[in-house]
């Protein structure tokens, strides 16, 4: 038991210095972003336990590493080809944790109409939803909302600013 | 040929004038090029001390807002006549002015009185006069009131001066902003908060009453759509399923909304919801994007934005029988966000010219495009009720603000009155006569 813990927390330790080396800042906006802090329950009842919550924490931390965020060309809603590997990190997390829900955020530029830019950040949403399917995560794992043009990443009118605001953020729930 | 016309009026004026008696017409078509030259000389104060409010400034603003006037700088005014006996005509003549309007503001109970009376330049006949009160906390609205008044009186158009706007502003820097939705006079005074909240509000659409405005917000981290009413300021929340709730339009009975939603497959599709037995039915059937419903004025038709043929284009559809879309948009490779004249025959729509996004006005007889807007990144078109001019959300700076233009083009004008950044203004129907 005591040995359990201390796993527990040299893991946590290593995976909180992971996280300092490789700062994220958009995850770090949201306090419900894939973070190092999950449920102790199993490290409670056993070494087993212990050893599923360790593969659960390296599949979070993998998908962490890989991004939280996915970007996408101007009226757009495909996966660009370097994303792909960003989606297939969260779909084996996922896969690994089934009890665990994403929340896919999709988003638009300012240009244009502000309810068509709704539509778009829905279909980027569903596009990444759909990648996570096919890769097994389960429907009821998954939420999307499309904020369109109205919750920018960050200010501006240029094509700089644009691109980051294009994009579907997943983001992790309890 | 500015001349020419101004004289042609004047004259098909008098004419009028002498043939109708009471009522006035301008006959305005959209070959009247110029605005009719007009002075509205600044008001008497009957009391001691300076004028509290100065009523002509803002019947001058309106007048000029509304493009088809061209009120006379004061700078040029050689004589400031308060009532009929003090008006030199010939004077006001030689100043090209077609039209006069004198009068004085007094105090009464509470509140003031704007007594005004309105003058043919050339023939010196009264076309009208009248004591307009109000609230001395709402100057405004007795000036709006006598520029409705002098606008139906010239033009035969009811004026919309006296009416209202919805519309979004957001404070704060991204990604941590305030939403609010505001209601104020047409010309961005007398602002009132309707609610706020800290997650995205959005596409606010007036009930054909005036009484309730439906609109999006994001409160509970998730799109749903409610309607409030402004009085009572009662709140419901008519549709909250899963995915996109978006893009409110009452119909015009006022029975229906028209929203979009994407249920859980992702589809992105026009339904009428009835709000009395909560039937939703769906309009559109395609894989695209379809979004933005209008309803024509009779209530059968719905305009709408579907990106079906690549980029987003305007479609219509029967509401009755909505299994078959007709395009309606052909110009340029982007027309989004269609809103129906009060008179039914034209659509005014977010369109990409050159690079820019404008407000356009499609023409549904003739499907011709007429580009109105001169910004970047215009959006939100909505008449005003008389279908005189638009209100639109365009750049200023990089801050978002209002704009008017008149809908044969001529006149544009930005409003700086508002704070935050400021989008989609709708305009308030009439209020009930």
């Amino acid at each position: 038991m005591r040995v359990t813990r201390l796993m527990l927390i040299v893991a946590s330790g290593l995976i909180l210095a992971a996280c300092g080396n490789k700062p994220l800042p958009e995850a770090q906006n949201t306090s419900e972003s894939v973070g190092p802090t999950t449920s102790t329950q199993g490290a409670e009842s056993s070494g087993v336990g212990s050893s599923a919550l360790s593969a659960e924490q390296q599949a979070m931390e993998a998908a962490k590493a890989a991004g939280v965020i996915v970007y996408f060309d101007y009226d757009r809603a495909e996966i660009k080809p370097e994303f792909v590997p960003v989606v297939a990190a969260h779909a084996k997390f996922l896969n690994g944790s089934p009890q665990r829900k994403v929340r896919l955020e999709g988003h638009s530029d300012e240009r244009g109409s502000r309810e068509y830019n709704i539509g778009l950040g829905e279909r980027r949403a569903q596009a990444v939803r759909r990648a996570l399917m096919l890769q097994g995560v389960t429907e009821s794992q998954i939420t999307t909302v499309s904020y369109g043009e109205e919750r920018p990443a960050v200010q501006g009118s240029d094509e700089a600013a644009y691109s980051k605001n294009r994009r579907v953020e997943l983001v992790y729930g309890r | 040929m500015r001349k020419t016309v101004a004289v042609f009026v004047c004259f098909a004026l008098s004419w009028f004038a002498l043939a109708a008696k009471a009522q006035l017409v301008i006959e305005i078509t959209k070959s009247a090029e110029d605005a009719v030259p007009i002075a509205i000389v600044p008001f008497g104060w009957e009391s001691s001390g300076a004028a509290p409010f100065d009523v002509a400034d803002v019947v001058a603003a309106d007048l000029r807002r509304s493009g088809r006037f061209a009120p006379l700088d004061r700078k040029e005014m050689i004589d400031r006549p308060t009532q009929a006996d003090q008006i030199r005509f010939q004077d006001w003549r030689y100043l090209k002015t077609d039209f006069i309007a004198v009068g004085k503001l007094m105090p009464e109970g509470a509140g003031f009185a704007a007594q005004f009376e309105l003058f043919n330049v050339l023939t010196g006949q009264r076309l009208a006069g009248q004591r307009v009160t109000g609230n001395a906390n709402n100057m405004r609205a007795v000036a709006h009131r006598i520029s409705d008044i002098i606008f139906e009186q010239l033009t035969g158009v009811r004026g919309a001066f006296s009416t209202r706007v919805a519309f979004i502003s957001a404070e704060g820097t991204p990604p941590k902003q305030r939403y609010k939705l505001i209601v104020s006079d047409y010309d961005g005074e007398n602002q009132q908060t309707i609610t706020s909240s800290d997650e995205p509000i959005m596409s606010p659409a007036w009930s054909p009453d005036g009484q309730s405005l439906a609109y999006v917000s994001f409160e509970s981290k998730a799109s749903a759509i409610y309607v409030q009413t402004l009085r009572t300021g009662e709140r419901k929340r008519v549709s909250a399923r899963a995915g996109i709730n978006g893009a409110p339009a009452w119909s015009p009975d006022g029975r229906m909304l028209a929203l979009t939603l994407s249920r859980k497959d992702g589809d992105i599709d026009i339904y009428t919801l009835d709000l009395n037995s909560q039937v939703l039915t769906r309009m559109t059937f395609d894989p695209g994007i379809d979004t933005e419903p209008s309803w024509s004025s009779d209530g059968k038709k719905l305009y709408f934005n579907s990106d079906r043929a690549g980029g987003p284009q305007i479609y219509e559809i029967d509401v009755a029988n909505p299994n078959r879309a007709t395009r309606i948009s052909f110009e340029g490779g982007y027309n989004a966000r269609p809103r129906v004249s009060p008179d039914g025959k034209k659509l005014a729509v977010v369109t990409l010219d050159r690079g820019n996004y404008r407000i356009g006005l499609i023409d549904l007889a003739s499907k011709a495009m007429q580009v109105l807007s001169e910004g970047r990144q215009d959006e939100s078109p909505s008449f005003a009720p008389n279908g005189a001019v638009l209100i639109y959300a365009t750049q200023d700076r990089g801050r978002g603000v209002l704009a008017t233009v008149s809908t044969d083009g001529r006149t544009a004008e930005r409003f700086s009155n508002t704070v935050g950044e400021v989008r989609e203004p709708v305009w308030a129907p009439f209020p009930q006569r």
